[in-house]
């Protein structure tokens, strides 16, 4: 009875182009983001923190970030990993080299590098299509890892070659360092969330998005009806590694806090997302939420199930993960292959006509 | 002649014999993706299992001993027995055909005619599964693996170029083994392809999927055999490397080194999986030789750098495509609209 366009009636084309032209969504939307600001800052606590909030929605970012380029640009990219570490180096030099400037300023800058470098390697993007542009992705991830390992400048010439946040500050609050409170993480994770996934929507929505879907959909024909494909392909790589690099950056100064490129960034991350991003949805933004929120809840759960319940030894219990995870990841493709947004949009459907489905 | 070439002679010739046993991996990959369009990023975790099984079978390690130890608190390990090598291998591949038959059965068949991506996605999960498997059956531990294939460097050759060149080259027995193991296989693929009745049928498939079930050719089974010929392929990649450089997990990554072996010479060729293969190979080494020494990389760039080997087939690879999209040997990728 709740699920209904009708008796919503839109007045003006602002109210009718809406995000969630549906009351029942925008009130889940706004209950979602008043529960996420202000009911779960006070019950955080460390563990909730560091094992399942903070990488949902840092994860979220990168998975919303790949999701433009695979699911939206159709541009099958297997280098998350190494563009996050992009994110995480840039990050890191310029809060070294400019400690008194805000994070987020930092966060952003590290973003704008992050699409620079997505651009130089989306370029053979005009020329290499399918599965030798996936391949050719991977060249991205090793090279750029393999760059902040070799050459000392990136990691400040540091015995250990690793990478360490120093402390900063942001309205007086410890945003990064040791002495920050898991609260004050989360927000700043959240506030970057909630400004990438609006941005997001938007885009994608929007002439930008438009020309993206026409490029997957079929490159040669969006090119006769105008789109430039030159044009088309840089921009998703571009916002895609603008959106992978800030994810990085946070991966690296507000949940790590101390990285090492070949152990944090490695081929595993982008195996990872991808996957949020096919199990959450191709082509959807909700679907980014999901699959990260699925990818990040079920090794915590069953490290839970296996080690905590039965007892079993940690490393038995890590490859019985490892098992279940791909069967489950096989399960699903085999299942829905359309992801956790296409369930969703199913339900929705059902809602709609609920409870006189003839 | 110079020292300088006669060493980059050497890094040449065991690029070569590196590149051959890049081959062999990517022999698989290609095998599968002409057969059913899948990209079969689970091919390295197969070398993997395939050496693992192989070294559980030849040492009567008892399968699960991990698991049944935690559960019913036994504490077996062996059956204690030893197993010749040659009943092994034959186990050993009898293993890899009914895991072809599995995957088919409880993946392949629910995935027919979804995008590729998925596909590709199901083999990464089939992967992970895979290589969860082969540590909960035969144990996460780094395993000695010996067949009876000889290793060591060859005094022979080295004895003969010591002959001649006043230097005698450091060649490792086993590569020049693999590269014998190398062409009989390929040899003996080209045979079966082009001779047997399977081998056709295998081609008919390969070439179109509905002419060829429209005269009869079944599917499934084609896809049961070319996962069977791949995971024997696997078993003698994984003997070779296993062999090589024990059998652990890093193992499974040599997949990551035949992609680009693959993308060099084209998805659907069988001599450019070979051609790519030698091409990276010495590729790959002469660059790390020229830049990590200081007499040469030092002299030209005025700095040298070093493990370049993780990324140089990748780039070299890329900026190859930028130039062939389709590789080297690939089909000319023709579109319409």
């Amino acid at each position: 009875m709740l699920y209904r366009e009708a008796g919503d009636f839109k007045t003006t084309y602002g109210e009718d182009s809406q995000t969630f032209p549906i009351r029942f969504d925008r009130l889940g939307y706004y209950v979602t983001l008043l529960v996420a600001f202000g009911v779960i800052p006070l019950i955080i606590n460390d563990y909730w923190a560091s094992a399942v909030l903070l990488p949902f929605l840092i994860y979220a970012i990168a998975a919303i970030g790949l999701n433009i380029l695979v699911g939206y640009a159709g541009q099958v990219s297997l280098g998350t990993g190494g563009f996050m570490a992009v994110g995480a180096y840039a990050v890191y030099k310029l809060m070294t080299s400019f400690p008194d400037v805000p994070i987020l300023i930092h966060v952003l800058l590290a973003g704008f590098v992050t699409a620079a470098v997505g651009v130089l390697f989306g370029l053979p993007s005009l020329r290499i299509k399918g599965f030798y542009l996936a391949v050719a992705t991977l060249a991205a991830q090793f090279f750029l890892v393999w760059l902040f390992n070799k050459v000392p400048w990136f990691y400040n010439y540091s015995a250990s070659g690793q990478i360490t946040v120093p402390q900063s500050k942001m309205l007086g609050y410890y945003i990064t360092g040791p002495q920050t409170s898991a609260t004050a993480k989360y927000l700043f994770c959240l506030i970057v969330l909630v400004g990438v996934a609006v941005v997001a929507r938007n885009l994608t929505r929007g002439t930008v998005g438009r020309k993206w879907m026409a490029i997957r959909d079929m490159d040669i024909a969006a090119e006769i009806i105008g789109v430039n494909p030159l044009n088309a392909k840089l921009t998703a790589f571009a916002v895609s590694s603008f959106f992978i690099g800030i994810a990085g950056a946070l991966f690296f100064a507000v949940y790590l806090g101390a990285a090492e490129v070949t152990e944090a960034f490695n081929i595993q991350k982008s195996f990872l997302i991808l996957f949020m991003v096919i199990i959450g949805g191709l082509g959807s933004i909700f679907g980014s939420f999901a699959g990260a929120a699925f990818l990040v809840l079920l090794p915590v759960f069953l490290k839970n199930v296996l080690v905590g319940q039965l007892g079993w030894p940690t490393d038995l219990a890590a490859h019985l993960e490892l098992m279940i995870v791909g069967a489950l990841i096989v399960a699903f493709l085999i299942a829905e292959p359309h992801g956790m947004a296409q369930l969703w949009r199913l339900a929705k459907e059902k809602l709609r006509l609920w409870p006189f489905p003839h | 002649m110079p020292d300088q070439v006669l060493y980059a002679m050497e890094v040449t010739l065991n690029g070569l014999m590196t590149g051959v046993m890049y081959s062999l991996v990517a022999l698989g990959f290609v095998l599968i993706f002409k057969a059913s369009g899948v990209f079969n990023y689970a091919q390295g975790v197969l070398a993997l299992f395939a050496a693992l099984t192989l070294v559980g079978l030849q040492n009567g390690q008892v399968p699960f001993a991990h698991v049944i130890n935690a559960t019913l608190g036994t504490n077996l390990s062996t059956f204690g027995w030893q197993l010749p090598a040659l009943l092994a291998i034959l186990l050993t591949a009898g293993v890899m055909v009914v895991l072809a038959i599995i995957i088919e059965r409880l993946v392949l068949k629910h995935l027919v005619s979804q995008a590729p991506i998925i596909l590709f996605m199901a083999t990464i999960g089939l992967a992970y599964f895979l290589e969860g498997l082969g540590d909960v059956m035969w144990g996460a531990d780094i395993k000695k693996l010996d067949v009876g294939l000889p290793q060591g460097i060859s005094d022979t050759i080295e004895r003969v170029t010591d002959g001649w060149f006043g230097y005698g080259f450091f060649i490792d027995n086993l590569d020049i083994v693999a590269t014998v193991v190398a062409v009989l296989l390929v040899a003996a693929l080209t045979i079966f392809s082009q001779y047997s009745k399977q081998g056709r049928a295998l081609r008919a498939v390969a070439d179109d999927h509905q002419a060829a079930l429209s005269v009869g050719i079944s599917l499934r089974f084609i896809w049961v055999l070319v996962w069977s010929i791949a995971g024997f392929v696997a078993l003698v990649a994984g003997i070779m490397w296993g062999t090589k450089s024990g059998v652990q997990f890093s193992l499974s990554l040599i997949a990551l080194k035949a992609l680009p072996v693959l993308m060099l010479g084209g998805f659907t060729s069988i001599p450019g999986a070979i051609i790519g293969g030698l091409i990276i190979g010495v590729g790959e080494k002469l660059f790390e030789f020229i830049m990590s020494s200081p007499d040469l990389g030092g002299a030209w760039f005025g700095f040298t750098i070093g493990a370049t080997e993780n990324w140089f087939a990748y780039v070299l690879a890329l900026l190859f495509l930028v130039f062939r999209p389709q590789g080297l040997f690939g089909e000319k990728i023709i579109e319409r609209v």
